[in-house]
């Protein structure tokens, strides 16, 4: 075969992914006056943080002045069952409010407070009403303000450009290798730093509300090139996404819904979730309807409402209800809003989901309850980090968002994605741009891995026979789906190992018809590659920890279990196989850990 | 449902046709769930851009019978049954493949548009806003870039000379958006003039037609702008300027 | 058969593929909008019957001339008519004004660049003539001084409103006026209600009173005025083609009345 031709870039920083944190990052790195690469699968604006509804959770205290980063911090970890790394929460807790007021300097548009400040709505987990939020598309005011605030930076955006691998110069990391989506040529990046943004994993599951770029990119390749992953047995299914018709289900169905007034029922007409409050959530939690009522308009004096307790909690009540034949007619719960407030509230407070279920299917929620069940939503794992910096264990490599690790323990708050995003996209941009500052000289690449992964991207043309890759994909998704999903087994996680060592084998053999051009079968055969990865790693991660806590329930291991809450689950490559460890988590200062026993 | 006929325009550069799919629909099915369909099962290099397939991104626009609209929000129960659907990429911009084509015209123009000059924050160092002042721009800030009002705007659709010159609905509100943020300190009326070419637009409203997010572009965007180009000619207004202290100052 | 694009974009040949009915707006428009033209000249042209005492046609106010005083002013006020109205129908001195209003006004440039321009004649169907120059030169560029249109139009509504409570003025049987209500009445009546509400349903009056303003908070009168024009303005269409109609049967009404085809019903 011929020499692959590529295209070569240079930059000081490249950033993989144009969601909230790799915008950011990119913006705070060109700050520090470095070049910067901004690399982005799909058309810039167009990544899955515009699919955020509720928020951004930040401790500003405008509409609950008792709010503060203590609270939240506290809010956080205990919504992760202290599995947090807890410096990166900290740093996140402290951070957030400035990274808000920030993105209104950038020229959000915020709802307001009756004083002209930013308003806060409730979120299921948090004490006080805390998100920052824009009607239900906060996502999208945020990466459309990034997006325009980066646009005159000077930075460079490679739009519809899909990395396939990080590249390395002796151990540290030197540039990434990719194609271009639209042509299907080669193109490679030099770089002295790279900050994965890459979002999550969420595409290797049937039921999902991630889209078709979340095939775990970033984890795949952080691992190949060496890097740690730590906590990928922590998937978050968020109790509420679409379940009718078919051709939607596991569209997003956002949790503003219960923090506007929202509460879920069975078809009993019961509300269920005051038979599902844990003990761990006793304290806080409201045990009867009228405190639970009481509580939205007097929060210092009532107990939350069930509703609104972390996701992970939800999404299992809704399962078991659904399993006792509790469920609504087409497999899920109601989710009901109609009845609790006025149609003008909902149509101001939640016009995209009004519009959502309009438009999709025929249901007006102002006049009907929504029919709702759990869907794969988001990865609490990912590369494990230095929470200061960013950087991940291999120099040079640095990662924010949702493919970072650690920052959300076992379950993610909602309204604490789209903080995080910010926190740690500045954080990775400006330490990226310092390192790569730091570095001084140049990278050099080595010019035979390029071409090797280059031949190996177009073998599916070549083949004759062989599979199509979306039967793979297809089947992959109905093995995580029945076999590591929201309940757990050690029998069943085996099965689904040795069936993805089948899916790999025969991804080896796809066949792709047609040419390099926007040839999206070809695109899904090369994207099987970190899919299988990211399968592989949640499901040997999930045999690993023999407990149930937040985002991971075992069937045969139902109790949370302290040994397991001082380990995390240490995932890395080695000799092309990957080992799995348990390493004991960072150690909480005592003035932090006092935030705990306070008030129990 | 019975089976749909679908017409899918194939091609590549200067090449295509449309081709004929017959294909299984299931309730509730919409445009892009049968483009998937065909994907799977009869074309897997079959091209079309899509994200969250739930009408937030603005990836999945098309011309459905000839109509500009995200595949995604298009549901199949809304023709006869047994008519042949049209499926073809937006057409004012170069065709990359299939339903793929270059919309790069509309990420220049967004980088011509002067950005947020912000004015000073508030004595305590806030910045103050009231739910009124921030309405009327957050209905700008809905747009999802689907590009479906840049593709049917006749201006550029059907005489590619004025693209140079023409910035198109999508960044005549982001223009209005920024001109109507409170707490913005730039007059862009010159730019809308001069640079965007708001003179072009004859208001015939397709634009605001086709938007999925209902963006009222043309009665709160574009007149509004054209209203405020009118204002540096009106000399009632430029007389209670001197009066009350005028606008900012052009970029 | 298609013009020539840039070779890049995607080679489909045809004008539009759109399968509804999409000429069937354009082609209402045309004969609408064509008819009301057309019976409107005639009107203006025959500078007769467009006064049935107390009742004055909208195309002929401002009475420019005795034959249409109001007994009001007993019918023997100084006679005002200018030395033209002999010649020409004063029609032609009053109609420019609401004329250009409605020439100018964003809703029906919408409308007949459309269906008599055809530049587009319906969305995603391609403009009929090559060369398109849109607002930005003379004529065209005149549009954008609707606004002194609009202070134009204030003042007719004005006068209408004056014409429309003449029309509650009867004469007495023992001369002099007295206090009454016909058909005609209520037909001018609702004829300047509609034609307030699409004057101040325009995109100008919305414009002026209060949307110039950035901070809506400091400016709270200004705000108030901007949120309900803002309500009229999205029914300004629907007000474009009702007070249309409503000019137009006012002035038949009063014609009809004035030739002695039908007789103007008393109510009061």
């Amino acid at each position: 075969m011929a020499k692959p031709e590529y295209e070569t870039h240079e930059h000081d920083v490249i950033v993989i992914g144009a969601g909230g944190a790799g915008l950011r990052a990119a913006i705070e790195a060109a700050a520090q006056g470095v070049s910067v690469g901004l690399i982005c699968k799909s058309l810039l604006g167009k990544a899955h943080t515009v699919m955020a509804e509720g928020g951004i959770a930040a401790a500003m205290g405008n509409v609950w002045p008792e709010d503060n980063w203590q609270v939240h911090f506290r809010d956080t970890m205990r919504g992760g069952k202290m599995l947090n790394n807890w410096r990166m929460a900290q740093l996140h807790a402290q951070e957030a409010p400035d990274r808000v007021l920030e993105l209104e300097r950038f020229g959000a548009l915020f709802d307001r407070t009756k004083d002209g400040l930013i308003s806060q709505r409730d979120f299921g987990g948090h004490r006080y009403a805390r998100l920052a939020h824009v009607g239900d598309r906060t996502g999208l005011e945020m990466i459309r303000t990034l997006q325009y605030h980066a646009i005159h930076q000077g930075i460079d955006v490679y739009m519809e450009c899909k990395v396939e691998r990080l590249l390395k110069d002796g151990d540290r990391v030197a540039g990434a290798f990719g194609y271009w989506r639209n042509t299907g040529q080669f193109v490679m990046f030099k770089a002295k730093a790279v900050v994965l943004a890459t979002g999550g994993i969420g595409k290797a599951w049937k039921i999902t509300s991630n889209s078709w770029e979340y095939t775990g990119d970033g984890h795949a390749t952080a691992l190949w090139a060496g890097a740690d992953l730590i906590d990928m047995e922590f998937v978050q299914f968020h109790p509420t996404g679409m379940v009718w018709p078919p051709s939607v289900r596991g569209i997003l169905v956002t949790e503003s819904v219960r923090g506007d007034g929202g509460t879920l029922k069975n078809n009993q007409g019961e509300r269920f979730m005051f038979n599902y409050i844990p003990e761990f959530f006793k304290g806080e939690t409201a045990d009867n309807i009228e405190e639970a009522e009481r509580w939205y308009a007097d929060k210092k004096n009532n107990r939350r409402t069930p509703d609104l307790l972390p996701r992970d909690e939800v999404a299992r009540a809704i399962n078991s209800e659904v399993k006792a034949g509790r469920g609504s007619p087409h497999g899920g719960v109601f989710l009901d809003i109609c009845t609790r407030r006025p149609a003008d509230y909902i149509r101001k407070r939640l016009p995209s989901m009004y519009h959502q279920f309009k438009e999709l299917a025929n249901v007006d929620i102002t006049r009907e309850p929504m029919e709702v069940g759990p869907t794969c939503h988001y990865v609490m794992g990912g590369v494990r980090v230095d929470a200061d910096s960013t950087q991940a264990t291999v120099a040079g490599l640095f990662a924010a968002g949702e493919v970072a690790g650690g920052m959300h323990g076992s379950n993610r708050l909602g309204g604490n994605s789209l903080s995080d995003l910010l926190v740690f996209g500045r954080r990775a941009g400006l330490h990226a741009a310092l390192y790569a500052k730091n570095l001084g000289g140049t990278v050099t690449i080595d010019r035979a891995e390029v071409e090797s992964v280059a031949r190996a991207a177009l073998e599916p043309f070549s083949r004759s026979g062989g599979e199509n890759p979306y039967a793979i994909q297809a089947e992959l998704q109905e093995t995580m789906h029945t076999l590591v999903g929201i309940i757990r087994t050690e029998a069943e996680m085996r099965q689904a190992l040795a069936k993805i060592e089948t899916l790999k084998e025969r991804a080896r053999k796809v066949r792709v018809e047609g040419g390099r051009v926007y040839n999206p079968g070809w695109h899904i055969a090369l994207d099987l590659q970190s899919l299988l990865t990211v399968a592989e790693c949640t499901t040997l991660a999930a045999l690993e920890r023999k407990e149930s806590r937040g985002g991971h329930t075992r069937d045969d291991h139902p109790y949370t279990d302290d040994t397991w809450g001082k380990v995390n689950v240490v995932l890395r490559l080695r000799d092309g196989r990957v080992q799995v460890s348990r390493e004991p988590l960072p150690e909480m200062p005592a003035e932090l850990r006092a935030l705990f026993q306070e008030r129990k | 449902m019975p089976p749909a006929t679908l017409k899918v325009f194939r091609g590549q550069a200067a090449q295509g046709d449309f081709r004929e799919y017959r294909v299984d629909v299931d309730e509730g099915m919409v445009v892009l769930d049968v483009i998937h369909r065909i994907q799977a099962t009869q074309a897997p290099d079959l091209a079309c851009r899509w994200n969250c397939k739930a009408g937030k991104c603005g990836s999945c626009s098309a011309e459905v019978n000839g109509k500009p609209r995200l595949m995604c929000m298009t549901r199949m129960d809304i023709f006869e049954p047994g008519e042949t659907i049209s499926v073809a990429p937006i057409r004012t911009f170069p065709l990359i493949r299939d339903l793929v084509t270059d919309v790069s015209y509309n990420y220049v123009k967004a980088r011509e548009v002067p950005p947020l000059r912000l004015r000073p924050p508030d004595a305590d160092g806030k910045y103050r806003m009231m739910q009124e002042d921030v309405d009327r721009p957050q209905e700008f800030h809905k747009c999802i870039e689907c590009f479906l009002c840049q593709d049917v705007c006749h201006v550029i659709r059907d005489h590619e000379e004025h693209k140079p010159a023409f910035a198109g609905p999508r960044f005549f509100i982001k223009i209005a958006g920024l001109d109507m943020h409170p707490l913005d300190t730039l007059n862009r009326t010159e730019f809308v003039r001069r640079q965007a070419g708001i003179g072009l637009c004859n208001i015939t409203k397709c634009c605001t037609e086709v938007c999925p997010e209902h963006i009222h572009i043309t009665d709160n965007g574009i007149i509004p702008m054209k209203e405020r180009m009118a204002d540096d000619f009106d000399p009632i207004v430029w007389l209670l300027r001197k009066f009350r202290g005028g606008r900012p100052e052009p970029a | 058969m298609a013009r020539v694009m840039t070779p890049p974009r995607p080679p489909i040949a045809a004008a539009h593929l759109r399968n509804d009915a999409w000429w069937a707006l354009p082609v209402t428009v045309v004969i609408v909008l064509g008819s009301f033209i057309v019976y409107s000249t005639w009107a203006a042209l025959q500078n007769a019957h467009y006064f049935a005492p107390p009742y004055l046609s909208p195309f002929y106010s401002p009475c420019l001339s005795s034959r249409c005083l109001h007994m009001t002013f007993g019918y023997g006020l100084p006679d005002v008519q200018l030395p033209i109205i002999g010649v020409l129908s004063p029609a032609f001195l009053i109609l420019w004004g609401p004329g250009l209003f409605r020439l100018t006004c964003y809703y029906y440039r919408k409308a007949y660049y459309r269906s008599f321009w055809l530049a587009p004649p319906a969305c995603a169907v391609r403009d009929v003539k090559r060369r398109y120059t849109g607002e930005t030169r003379v004529p065209l560029l005149l549009q954008n001084f609707h606004r002194y249109t609009w202070y134009v139009a204030v003042i007719f509504i004005v006068l209408l409103t004056w014409d429309a409570i003449l029309a509650l003025r009867f004469p007495a049987p023992g001369g002099g006026t007295q206090l009454g209500i016909g058909v005609g009445t209520l037909v001018m009546w609702a004829n300047v209600i509609l034609l307030a509400g699409y004057t101040f349903s325009c995109h100008s009056c919305r414009h002026v009173c209060g949307g110039h303003v950035d901070v809506f908070s400091r400016a709270r009168t200004r705000y108030r005025a901007w949120h309900v024009l803002s309500r009229l303005n999205e029914r300004h269409p629907v007000f474009a083609w009702l007070s249309l109609f409503s000019v137009g049967v006012t002035d038949l009404y009063i014609r009809l009345v004035s030739m002695g085809v039908i007789r103007d019903l008393r109510i009061l």
